[in-house]
């Protein structure tokens, strides 16, 4: 039986920029309104996974090209070294900075260390999420 | 400062060398390793005059202060001496090993774990935080461990680790008991600290169990009798490994902790009769199973246990003088724990020779059974004289610096005869004997590797290669240390008073001027009790070296299933087991019974909690009035869940199943919990797919078939947990046991930045949980990955044995 999904592969073509547009807003938003490295992690994961539904494992490897085992191992590196870098400065553990940057078209804007954890948070959601599901999809 | 580098340069070293290993093919990797122990060898030798006048060395670096446990070392007179035994004798082992171990070994390994031991072992000496000893403690057994294990390809050396590390971790862990009730006791982990309070604690009800199980972490450390069964085992480990681990350094940390620690326990009527009964036994066994074995590597390990055995009970019998306090007529027992520091170099000295002599006939011979070797005095004359020197010494022949420690412990012994503390005087003359005959057997098995390796007919390689002497530069080491057993013999005096007498005072703080402390020792002391002994035991000995075959038939005596090797065996059989069994009992490998497991304990703990603690209390007075809209997605997430109970396929379950999902988000949204809703309603998309994916890998779905009973218990646990949540997130509103925490983070904006509370708090306030739970997701992904990319398929072979 061949599958008919005319309709799901043009849809995705079109959404996966929305969704992965998304994904980019909610991570920066986080800090002050709904979003952050969690969720942002997630819709990014779930983009991912509807390329994985509408495409095959191989058309969707060559465009990224990435072993998403390492993503995670990375996401973890940065989360746990973030938390090691305010050491460096003589910090607690974990102790977070932020400044106030004015910047050319964004007006003013804040640069927080929290970014870096919130950036590590999310790579290991999408990480272990694209982990997960590739690997139970490949099991025969 | 400079010692708290010492003990970390080895660790910067063993995580350097396997990538340093590759860059220098041309060179073995050791001659780099060799500079550790030698630097750090040169550095401590600096500090010898000035730690001989009396001074010490300490530098502390704070860790964790708020749980009192800081990176503090000690250098003193005690420690000297181990860091000069675990750097000088490093040195010489790396030399050996650089010859011994071919360059297809696997180097980087060896050398890595190698130095990883070194820092561990430094550390343990140069600690004075409990605490940070013990991890350092535990750190030479995992080592150990990897290094008995070094030629994991056979079956002995992987069981031979199994057992040291099993045997020693479970000590360590007592051990770690034992310094923990200590600390309850005194308030401190500091040695120093607890060695100056603790005369007010000798009557603490803590007092006698920290002790006890604290000595069982040393003598299961130092292979004391019961717990000598690890030794033999753990010479399947490369020759190298076992001079230095297992006869010099290692073995000597319990010995090590037992000295560090006389000022604490010693004058107790326990420790005496535990350290000293515990090492007499293990001398006399030691050396009286010596004797029957025909592996030379296994017949030393045995004298280790034996000599260990030595040396511990003559700590114990200098702990005397603690409760006779301190004059003139009590130097005499304090001469006892100068006689076991004394030993204690002595036996690194020949022990690690004769070592490193086993090291060479293996390494020439590729045999080291006696009942095979022979002759081999002309052959190898160089080894043979290593031999004979080693031999003598631990036998207590002049003139070797065996002789000198053996007559100061023939003295001890023979002086316990006269104390009437501790009930001793009905038992006393039983320490001479036991020394005395432990001593024979000593001689018997020093003979047994002099003439049966080296007299006697000439050994021949069975396809007719010619034996040669070895290689310059394996020799080197034995020799040096075939040196040091001549040179201590001659001037036995640089040694004690520059080396010793700082470590008597370490033990006996405040005792007595260190020069009354710390005797001269001289060769010869007119005839006494002690040479008298010492000329008894060479006569009988080789009485019954003469006579071997016809008395050995004693050993079958025992039938080999009462020994402990057997007992450790079964214990760990039945272990294995019965924890088996009991993992049978409740891992079903069906799900249903894990989530019942789950949910039968939480209807117990939690439900039972809010039981107790009268949580239940409900009024509608505050609640907020229930919309229409609000009443029609209940009702639809009702009928979803109801009829997911009637369904035929799983795609209908799992769509019914989304329905829930996506109701409990458009809740999240009603109530203004916008983060929430977003998170709901990608992780239901997820998981979704997460779903449908599973399904596929599941058989057809069948009307389960299980009894009524079964039945039934399961909709009562089922409608119990249901019940328990409605009812408490009825409760949770009215629950005033603890203190709301929302005010921590009413001001998230000045203290973290962020308006969004949500993230401050997973960012910021929470940032510790998050960090750990993407450690945790991580690794459940990669156990996912594991379980399903690495299992074994049909037709693949099992990679366990």
């Amino acid at each position: 039986m061949k599958i008919n999904d005319v309709i799901l592969r043009t849809v995705t073509k079109i959404v996966i920029f929305i969704i992965l547009t998304l994904s980019v807003y909610l991570f920066f938003a986080g800090h002050y309104s709904p979003g952050g490295g969690f969720i942002g992690g997630l819709v990014l994961a779930s983009a991912v996974v509807l390329m994985y539904l509408t495409s095959d494992i191989e058309t969707v490897h060559k465009g990224m090209p990435f072993d998403f085992k390492l993503v995670a191992a990375l996401g973890v590196l940065i989360a746990t070294g973030t938390g090691f870098a305010s050491v460096i400065f003589g910090k607690d553990f974990m102790t977070q900075a932020a400044m106030k940057l004015n910047l050319p078209i964004f007006g003013e804007t804040e640069l927080a260390s929290v970014v870096l954890f919130e950036a590590g948070v999310a790579l290991t959601v999408v990480g272990v999420v694209v982990t997960i599901i590739l690997s139970i999809s490949e099991d025969e | 400062m400079t010692i708290n580098l010492a003990i970390v340069i080895p660790f910067i070293m063993a995580a350097i060398i396997p990538f340093i290993y590759r860059r220098f093919p041309k060179i073995h990797i050791g001659w780099i390793v060799l500079l550790v122990p030698i630097t750090l060898f040169v550095m401590l030798l600096r500090l010898v005059p000035s730690v001989a006048k009396g001074d010490t060395y300490s530098h502390t670096y704070n860790w964790i202060p708020s749980l009192d446990i800081n990176f503090t070392t000690y250098l003193d007179g005690l420690s000297m001496i181990f860091g000069l035994l675990i750097t000088g004798v490093g040195s010489l082992v790396i030399l050996y090993s650089i010859f011994y171990l071919s360059a297809k070994e696997s180097l980087q390994h060896f050398y890595c774990y190698l130095l990883l031991f070194m820092g561990a072992m430094l550390g343990v000496v140069f600690s004075d935080n409990l605490m940070v000893l013990y991890a350092f403690w535990e750190l030479t057994s995992v080592s150990s461990f990897l290094l008995i294990a070094f030629w994991h390809h056979r079956k002995a050396s992987r069981a031979g680790a199994q057992k040291a590390m099993l045997i020693t971790v479970t000590g360590g862990v007592s051990m770690l008991v034992g310094f923990i009730m200590l600390h309850m006791m005194t308030g401190s982990y500091s040695v120093h600290e607890i060695i100056h309070n603790v005369s007010q604690y000798t009557d603490h009800q803590l007092f006698i169990p920290a002790m006890v199980l604290i000595l069982f972490g040393a003598f299961t450390k130092s292979a004391q009798f019961p717990f000598h069964i690890w030794l033999p085992d753990a010479m399947e480990a490369p020759t190298p490994v076992s001079a230095y681990l297992h006869s010099a350094t290692m073995v000597k940390a319990g010995i090590y902790l037992v000295a560090r620690l006389t000022p604490v326990f010693g004058g107790d009527a326990v420790w005496f009769w535990l350290v000293t009964a515990v090492g007499l036994i293990t001398l006399f066994w030691g050396s009286f199973n010596a004797v029957k074995q025909t592996d030379l590597k296994a017949l030393l390990a045995f004298s280790t246990v034996s000599q260990l055995g030595l040396i511990m009970s003559l700590f114990g019998m200098g702990s005397v003088a603690f409760k006779l306090g301190y004059s003139d007529s009590t130097i005499i027992y304090t001469q006892a724990t100068f006689a076991a520091l004394f030993h204690l170099v002595n036996h690194s000295t020949f022990k690690g020779a004769l070592f490193m002599m086993v090291g060479i006939v293996d390494h020439e011979l590729g045999t080291r059974d006696v009942r095979r070797l022979g002759g081999l005095m002309s052959l190898m004359p160089l080894t043979f004289t290593v031999a004979v020197i080693g031999s003598l010494s631990m036998a207590g022949m002049p003139p070797f610096n065996g002789f000198l420690s053996k007559e100061m412990f023939f003295a001890a012994a023979v002086h316990m005869r006269d104390l009437d503390i501790f009930s001793l005087s009905s038992v006393g003359v039983l320490f001479p004997v036991v020394a005395w005959i432990a001593s024979i057997f000593t001689f018997v098995y020093c003979m047994i590797i002099i003439f049966q390796a080296f007299f006697g007919k000439p050994y021949e390689h069975s396809d007719g290669r010619s034996i040669h002497e070895a290689p310059i530069g394996m020799l080197i080491s034995p020799l040096i240390l075939c040196v040091f057993v001549v040179g201590i013999f001659v001037f036995p005096n640089v040694l004690g008073q520059y080396i010793l007498k700082p470590a008597m005072t370490s033990i006996y703080p405040g005792f007595a001027p260190a020069d009354v402390l710390a005797p001269k020792i001289y060769a010869w002391h007119g005839i006494n009790t002690e040479l008298l002994m010492t000329i008894g035991v060479v006569i009988v000995g080789l009485l019954l070296y003469r006579k071997l075959k016809t008395w050995k038939p004693v050993y079958r005596l025992f039938p080999y299933r009462f020994s402990f090797n057997e007992l450790f065996k079964s214990l760990l059989e039945g272990l294995e087991s019965g924890s088996n069994k009991m993992t049978a009992g409740y891992m079903t490998g069906s799900l249903r019974s894990y989530v019942l497991y789950i949910y039968v304990f939480f209807i117990i703990a939690v439900g039972g909690f809010f039981f107790m603690s009268g949580g239940f209390a409900y009024s509608s007075a505050n609640d907020a009035p229930v919309e229409i809209y609000e009443l029609m997605l209940i009702i639809v997430m009702l009928l979803a869940g109801v009829s997911m109970l009637f369904v035929k396929s799983r795609l209908t379950a799992i769509l019914l199943n989304g329905v829930i999902g996506f109701g409990v988000s458009i809740f999240f949204v009603i109530f203004r919990a916008p983060d929430l809703a977003l998170t709901q309603l990608v992780v239901e998309s997820v998981t979704t797919v997460l779903f449908l994916l599973c399904f596929y890998f599941l058989p057809e779905w069948k009307r389960e078939d299980s009894s009524k009973s079964v039945k039934i218990s399961n909709a009562v646990v089922a409608g119990a947990v249901g019940a328990l949540v409605v009812v408490m997130s009825f409760a949770v509103m009215y629950y005033d046991e603890f203190d709301s925490i929302s005010a921590y983070f009413e001001n998230a904006y000045e203290l973290a930045g962020g308006a969004n509370i949500v993230n401050t708090i997973l960012g910021d306030f929470r940032g510790f949980d998050t960090m750990l739970e993407v450690v945790v997701l991580f690794i459940a992904g990669l156990g996912v990955y594991t379980l399903i990319k690495l299992k074994v398929r049909k037709g693949d072979t099992d990679v366990e044995d």
